[in-house]
């Protein structure tokens, strides 16, 4: 006890200082509208703070089961949306066949390895054919359109990505559905060009590209991206669009591979009338 | 000591009136304020018992801020003051240590080391108040730079008030 008094007399500016400022500050919460608000509000700042600190740690942990989670419910979701499904406009409806039940098929899978500095840029996901996946197969995100599966392994495939000069995709302006055709000229992964839109179009600047739906590749619809510039090629009579890809494809993680089970079956058909 | 209170007592209504009658009416471009009256603490004796000097700290701080409408604002900044000088006075102390009944002021320790120390306890002083002022650190540089500009205006204030009680001091 004695020593304690001997510590606070021997350092009596600290604790006098301590004592006067603990009522200063007292006073000037307990009278000051703007300082009581601030530290009342602070308080429930910082308490909040340490919150957020241990929950961007803890997040980390779940971000990859989150993911995935997340890509496979929007693959359930495109499965399930009611313009997939076969049933309005067919009467001899088939339902011993799921795989005819629906217009298309979405499967989620991962990029393990992505170019987008080269000409002629692939993907590879890890899904094959074991999964379901085989060539000529579309592959989309929720931001928009990716590619067209080339080739699949057993347990991989590898895509075309949009970004690879030979490719060509069907694409249409959302507004008018004047369709052409979309192709990369190699140069900035940020945009491509939209060929054999009409003179007689309607076009703006900012309107939407979207897949056409022509090409039994893609569902129609399918965000592609926004034009953001536009010439007249005189001579032809036709637009040259360029447009801003709406997906990035410098960050593609999880994408979505897109099954249309009636392709064959279109095709078969198609070739009947081209073979006339 | 005791000839020395009445000085002190007059010392401090004068300083007070000007603060509170003038400087306080004083805004120059919108936010720098002269704050006079902590020249009183900077001129206590030196060898004051610190009770006494934190309780004139808290007092002339708390009178301030009664007139202010600022309750606990200059009275904090204050007593901060009167926690500091003892330092500042024991780091600027001369070789042999202070004399007996020796005041810090310019007459006894001369100008140089009068500047010194008023510019180390006005900033001091100034920036623990601005930063208790707007309660935050955000904006921390614009509150040093509002600190500096006032402290400059409270020295400025603090050498035209010790040229007309100079003469006065000079003789003792």
């Amino acid at each position: 006890m004695r020593n304690i008094i001997r510590f606070i007399l021997r350092h009596n500016l600290v604790f006098l200082f301590l004592l006067f400022e603990t009522v200063s500050f007292s006073l000037l919460i307990s009278y000051n509208h703007h300082h009581n608000q601030t530290f009342i509000n602070s308080s429930g700042r910082f308490a909040a703070g340490i919150m957020k600190i241990s929950g961007t740690f803890t997040e980390y942990f779940s971000l990859k089961t989150a993911n995935e989670e997340l890509s496979r419910e929007n693959a359930l979701l495109r499965t399930q949306l009611p313009g997939n499904f076969l049933v309005e406009d067919s009467f001899s409806f088939d339902y011993s066949n799921p795989d005819l039940g629906v217009n298309y098929i979405y499967r989620p899978a991962k990029v393990i390895n992505n170019t987008v500095n080269k000409f002629h840029n692939y993907l590879t996901l890890n899904k094959g054919s074991k999964h379901g996946i085989e060539p000529g197969m579309g592959v989309i995100t929720a931001r928009g359109l990716v590619g067209v599966v080339r080739h699949s392994s057993a347990n991989y495939s590898s895509v075309m990505s949009l970004l690879n000069t030979q490719l060509k995709v069907s694409a249409s302006l959302r507004e008018s559905n004047h369709f052409g055709s979309l192709e990369w000229d190699g140069r900035s992964p940020q945009y491509v060009y939209l060929h054999e839109i009409p003179s007689h179009a309607p076009l703006t600047i900012g309107d939407a590209v979207v897949t056409s739906g022509y090409s039994s590749i893609f569902p129609p619809n399918i965000l592609i991206g926004i034009i953001e510039d536009y010439e007249l090629n005189e001579g032809e009579g036709f637009y040259e669009i360029k447009v801003k890809l709406s997906t990035d494809f410098t960050n593609l993680s999880y994408v979505e591979v897109v099954e249309v089970p009636a392709k064959d079956e279109v095709h078969e058909l198609e070739k009947l009338t081209s073979d006339d | 000591m005791i000839d020395n209170l009445g000085r002190y007592i007059l010392g401090f209504i004068s300083i007070f009136l000007v603060q509170v009658l003038i400087l306080n009416n004083l805004n120059l471009g919108g936010f720098i304020n002269p704050w006079l009256y902590v020249l009183f603490i900077l001129i206590l004796p030196v060898e004051i018992p610190n009770w006494l000097l934190m309780l004139i700290g808290f007092t002339t701080g708390l009178l301030i801020d009664i007139f202010l409408n600022s309750i606990g604002l200059h009275a904090s900044a204050t007593v901060f003051l009167a926690f500091i000088r003892p330092m500042l006075l024991r780091s600027f102390a001369p070789r042999d240590g202070y004399e007996k009944g020796s005041l810090p002021l310019p007459s006894h320790f001369g100008f140089s080391w009068f500047f010194k120390y008023a510019i180390l306890a006005v900033m001091a002083h100034h920036l623990f108040l601005h930063i208790v002022e707007v309660f935050t650190f955000d904006n921390i540089f614009s509150t040093i730079w509002k600190s500096i500009l006032s402290s400059l205006a409270t020295l400025l204030t603090i050498f035209i008030a010790l040229l007309f009680t100079g003469s006065n001091k000079q003789r003792n």
